[in-house]
């Protein structure tokens, strides 16, 4: 990875999220997210299996691991995307076992997706409007009178061209989102994201496919977003941001959380060094690993 | 070759109500298809819908034109709700497929001779727009200008077909430009994105197939007015030949329907007329009259695939979003 | 045919259209009785469209006209008497050529049916059921009889009653009888939903053009059994190679580049729904709208094994299906293309990075798609009985109702579906109308779709 990728500005850590020593499912001094013995098997294989985690307010967290640790499957089952097997987790006290994903986006729980999914024959500027709470005009029958719903749409695209403009998007806000980069995208998703002021952002993999010159601007964006008040969680392996701009690190391995701590200090914790270096190479498969029964077959035949 | 029938003949679908209620049909399915991104394959079921849902209450029991339009729809809103819970959560190509094998399920419950006494089973049901024709304003007689020769009936019936036609859209375009249309072409491109947003996909979905559907039962009602209604017109082809007219006009717009139902109809008209002119003047001596006429289905056949692969965006669709289409 | 004789033939079919909307309002009600009224239809018929007063082929709609001017095209009629007096509320059933209807005979004792075409031959049934107490039919050959049009576009029928104890089948007999037929049904359908599975399973494409498939399959065992003369048994081998041959075209010439130009899913779809109508109505252009017999689909003698009466096509048929099948699980089992293909069906991109030719594997998976779907085509003019340019499309619903039962992309799951949804067909024509038949199979599909949507053997994940 890039390491000419450096925040404008030292970022100021935030420190003291924990109580007690920093083993894995620590108790935090102000948790907003707390999950308790998460678990989910795709066929025989324990994608996620979590006993307790807090994700401290006000703080980037970052969530790292090796391929197929179950980062994104936890993300998914966080955010409504996909239902555990067993388990409870509730954000801002609020439990959300069995609430839907866009129920929990509602609450304030916005997230992104590592690949990323602008709305491809939107214009970037309808893009933005969609990430808007609470609009009246997106009921079917208030819909049919534009003046119930004109006003507030005009307020949305102000707030959607300000937050363009912060993300250097504003030239592009008539264009189809297919037309942009991959980074823009990303910033898109990003920006988007951020219409609903959200209380905690969960972006999946923010800066894969990203270039080094965008990369320094997502970078700086999502300490704003820490400055103005959210809490983030991030999965990511670029490991040089994870240290420059994560306040608390968790490290996940085959489904498990392995290590959490200090972003300096974890990564000279044993556990975390045996993840990346156990030898777990063939675990890549992820949910996919139940559909490879004839492939194994085909492998076995020719050796 | 009497070339001033063939113009006359294919002039004449430029407004007939049999083009009016493709277009209207294709206006629910670019709800469905062209903005939601659901794959309804039971346009015809919910065109079924209507036109037995008008036919049977007018016929049977004696009701007014406006209760049986009411009937016909609510019976589209229960169908499409039988429909859309099961399946909306699924994959999309699981919609088209139980759309498409519940329209037959209708179509062969209309055709059987178990409930003959009320359906008609498969020789339909006539004579069901009595009472609306009372309310007929146009004087008895056949009269027009240029091709556009019809007796009072037709008339009537085409001025019905268009109005509508007109209203749903408008409708569609008030909705489509609307926070809730922005909601719905977002669930077409990404329904995962939309859902992250907070928005109940699911729940804009379910309105969706309604709100097409309804078209659909509209365009149903307007297509068996000016004739009998027998349930051999509902077959699966009819879906198809409306998505043809669809993807023809342009499946993400308002005029693609229309336009594309008028251009279909019109050229349809035209080479069939031709054809079968050049087959009775012995052009083509290896084709019987028959053969001429199932030549066109040939076509539109040809003609979808051609559209889907070359030209996606139809004649109406945005030429910029060809580059991006998958 | 020349062109003035096509113009004379239009002319009494146009006359039965109205002749058919003057018999429906009749039927329909009391209050069309009346001569005036009748009139009134007429006339109402008579300006239908406005496109229709001049255009010759007008009649005929893109989906709407296929059957329309089957109802009365043809009819069976006959009248049914006891002693002299008029049987009313009999039900009479018609079957053949793919085609089946019924009726029930009116207060005169009279009945009428229409069928789509005179071809071959028709199994007129009288349901002694319904017959007063100790009336059977007597004469020779009982409530059943075979019945063929002449020259003429009416045939009558008649059965002659008499008093005498009816010897009834028992239900559990009648069960067993219509699950054989199922389960010969079902492997016939599993033939062809396998082939759509594989199809679907490495591609993605849900193919709509499967139904012409197996049209294809029948048409050239008529073709070439028929037309040529070849022996019935070369004829069924040269139709399933030249059908492989269709698969392999269909791949190479359209799905392969469509492919490479990375067209969506939907489209994709869409394209196979318009050259499934294109197909048809090319198969219709050739060999017209009628239903022909392949050698030795009709009058074959019956062989009875207890409660079951089969011929020994049907044994044939399905004795073939099991050997076939056989051979397809095996080859997907145990040969190293068979693994190939269910590894691109289970992940594709995997399959390819391991280093398969995937679109190798794709084309074998067409060409044996298509054989299977031809092979099944075969059998299915033999089970109907008949040949018809859309008879594929009359099963496709089916054997899409068979993929997703068993779970879409799943081979076996394929055939699991197809043997239920053959079953089910059959049997429910104990309760079902016969005319109904395939609603049932519809319906559970789409509740199996409710409560299990992977199907029987389909996997979880493989929902959205």
């Amino acid at each position: 990875m890039s390491s000419s990728v450096t925040p404008t500005s030292k970022p100021v850590k935030t420190t003291g999220l924990h109580v007690g020593d920093a083993a894995p499912g620590v108790r935090k001094v102000d948790p907003i997210l707390i999950a308790d013995g998460v678990r989910r098997t795709f066929g025989g294989l324990t994608a996620v299996d979590v006993e307790h985690v807090e994700i401290p307010r006000g703080a980037i967290t970052a969530l790292i691991g090796p391929n197929g640790a179950g980062k994104t499957t936890f993300f998914n089952l966080l955010t409504g995307f996909d239902k555990p097997d067993t388990g409870t987790w509730s954000f801002d006290g609020r439990s959300l076992a069995h609430v839907p994903a866009y129920r929990v986006a509602r609450m304030g729980l916005i997230r992104t997706f590592q690949l990323t999914k602008s709305l491809a024959l939107l214009s970037v500027m309808e893009n933005m409007k969609l990430g808007a709470k609470n609009q009246v005009g997106e009921n079917l029958f208030r819909s049919l009178i534009p003046s119930i719903w004109r006003k507030q749409d005009g307020e949305i695209e102000a707030k959607a061209m300000e937050l363009l403009t912060r993300f250097k998007l504003d030239a592009k806000k008539d264009d189809y989102a297919a037309s942009m980069s991959g980074g823009q995208r990303k910033l898109l998703e990003m920006a988007r994201a951020l219409m609903s002021d959200p209380t905690l952002v969960m972006l999946d993999e923010p800066m894969a496919g990203v270039n080094p010159a965008l990369k320094q601007s997502l970078l700086d964006h999502i300490l704003d977003l820490k400055a103005s008040g959210m809490t983030v969680l991030f999965v990511e392996h670029d490991m040089h941001m994870v240290r420059h701009i994560a306040d608390w690190v968790i490290v996940m391995a085959e489904g498990k959380v392995v290590a959490e701590g200090d972003p300096h200090k974890v990564m000279e914790n044993p556990a975390v060094i045996d993840a990346y270096l156990g030898a777990h190479h063939d675990t890549d498969l992820g949910a996919d690993s139940e559909h490879v029964e004839a492939l194994k077959e085909l492998i076995d035949d020719e050796q | 070759m009497d070339w001033g029938a063939i113009f006359g003949n294919a002039a004449v679908e430029l407004i007939s109500p049999t083009t009016a209620a493709y277009a209207l049909a294709a206006l629910g399915l670019a709800i469905h298809f062209g903005y939601t991104g659901l794959l309804n394959f039971g346009q015809a079921g919910f065109m079924l819908l209507g036109a037995y849902g008008y036919a049977i209450p007018a016929l049977k029991l004696g009701w007014p034109f406006w209760a049986c339009v009411l009937t016909a729809l609510a019976a589209s809103v229960i169908f499409a709700l039988i429909l859309g819970i099961p399946t909306l959560r699924l994959r999309a190509d699981y919609l088209a497929i139980v759309t498409i094998a519940a329209a037959e399920v209708l179509r062969l419950i209309f055709t059987t001779n178990e409930f003959r006494a009320v359906t008609g089973s498969a020789n339909g049901l006539s004579e069901f727009q009595v009472d609306l024709l009372a309310l007929n304003p146009f004087p008895p007689g056949r009269y027009g200008f240029g091709p556009f020769v019809f007796d009072n009936r037709v008339w009537f019936f085409l001025v019905i077909a268009w109005i509508v036609v007109a209203i749903a859209a408008v409708f569609t375009w008030l909705i489509m430009r609307s926070p809730w249309g922005r909601v719905v072409k977002g669930i077409r491109e990404d329904e995962d994105a939309v859902r992250a947003l907070g928005k109940n996909v699911y729940s804009y979905k379910i309105q969706s197939l309604i709100l097409g559907g309804l078209l659909g039962t509209l365009a149903g009602i307007l297509f068996v007015l000016p004739r009998a209604v027998v349930p051999s017109y509902f077959q699966p082809t009819l879906t198809f030949v409306i998505y043809a007219v669809l993807l023809l006009g342009g499946a993400a717009t308002i005029l693609g329907p229309i336009v594309g139902s008028i251009v279909f109809w019109v050229l349809l008209s035209f080479f069939s007329g031709f054809v079968s002119r050049a087959v009775t003047a012995g052009w083509f001596p290896f084709m019987t009259q028959v053969q001429a006429g199932q030549l066109r289905f040939i076509l539109v056949g040809v003609a979808i695939m051609l559209i889907v692969v070359f030209m996606p965006q139809g004649l109406l669709g945005n030429k910029k979003e060809l580059a991006f289409v998958k | 045919m020349e062109p003035t004789q096509s113009v004379a033939k239009r002319s009494p079919g146009r006359w039965l259209i109205l002749l058919a909307v003057l018999l429906s309002a009749l039927t329909l009600s009391g209050i069309a009785a009346s001569p005036a009224m009748a009139e009134d239809v007429s006339a109402a018929s008579a300006t239908e469209e406005p496109a229709a007063t001049e255009e010759p082929a007008a009649t005929e709609e893109p989906g709407a006209t296929e059957e329309p001017v089957e109802d009365f095209e043809y009819n069976f009629r006959g009248n049914v008497q006891f002693e002299g007096e008029p049987v009313e509320g009999v039900r009479i059933t018609v079957e053949g050529g793919g085609f089946e209807t019924e009726t029930e005979t009116d207060a005169d004792g009279r009945w009428e049916v229409g069928v789509p075409d005179n071809e071959g031959t028709f199994t007129v049934t009288l349901d002694e059921d319904t017959l007063p107490e100790g009336v059977i039919v007597v004469e020779e050959g009982g409530a059943e009889r075979e019945a063929e049009f002449g020259l003429t576009r009416n045939a009558s029928v008649n059965f002659f009653l008499g008093e005498g104890v009816r010897t009834t089948v028992s239900f559990f007999d009648q069960f067993v009888q219509r699950a054989v037929n199922g389960l010969n049904f079902g492997l016939l359908l599993a033939l062809a939903a396998i082939g759509l599975s594989l199809i679907f399973g490495t591609t993605g494409l849900s193919n709509f053009a499967h139904a012409e498939l197996i049209t294809f399959g029948a048409l050239m065992t008529l073709t070439f059994g028929g037309t040529l003369g070849v022996p019935i048994w070369l004829a069924i081998i040269i139709a399933v190679v030249l059908s492989g041959i269709l698969g392999w075209v269909l791949d190479a010439g359209i799905w392969k580049p469509l492919r490479k130009r990375g067209v969506g899913l939907i489209p994709l779809m869409i394209v196979s729904i318009g050259l499934s109508l294109a197909l048809r109505y090319t198969y219709q252009f050739f060999y017209g709208g009628q239903t022909q017999q392949l050698v030795g689909a009709t009058g074959t003698p019956r062989i009875n094994i207890g409660p079951i009466s089969l011929t020994w096509i049907d044994i044939a048929s399905m004795a073939i299906s099991i050997v076939v099948l056989l051979a397809v699980a095996f080859f997907l089992v145990r040969t190293r293309i068979g693994k190939a293909t269910r590894a691109v069906a289970d992940n594709s991109s995997l399959a390819s990075a391991s280093g398969i030719d995937v679109n190798f594997v794709i084309r074998i998976v067409w060409v044996l798609g298509a054989a299977l779907a031809g092979l099944s085509g075969i059998l299915w003019a033999y089970f109907r009985p008949g040949v018809s340019w859309d008879m594929g499309f009359q099963i496709l619903l089916l054997i899409f109702a068979a993929v997703v039962l068993g779970g879409l992309g799943t081979a076996f799951g394929a055939l699991v579906g197809a043997l239920i949804v053959g079953l089910f067909v059959e049997v429910s024509t104990l309760w079902l109308p016969s005319d109904m038949k395939y609603v049932g199979a519809l319906v559970i599909m789409i509740i199996v779709l409710l409560f299990r949507p992977q199907g029987i053997l389909g996997r979880r994940e493989r929902i959205g």
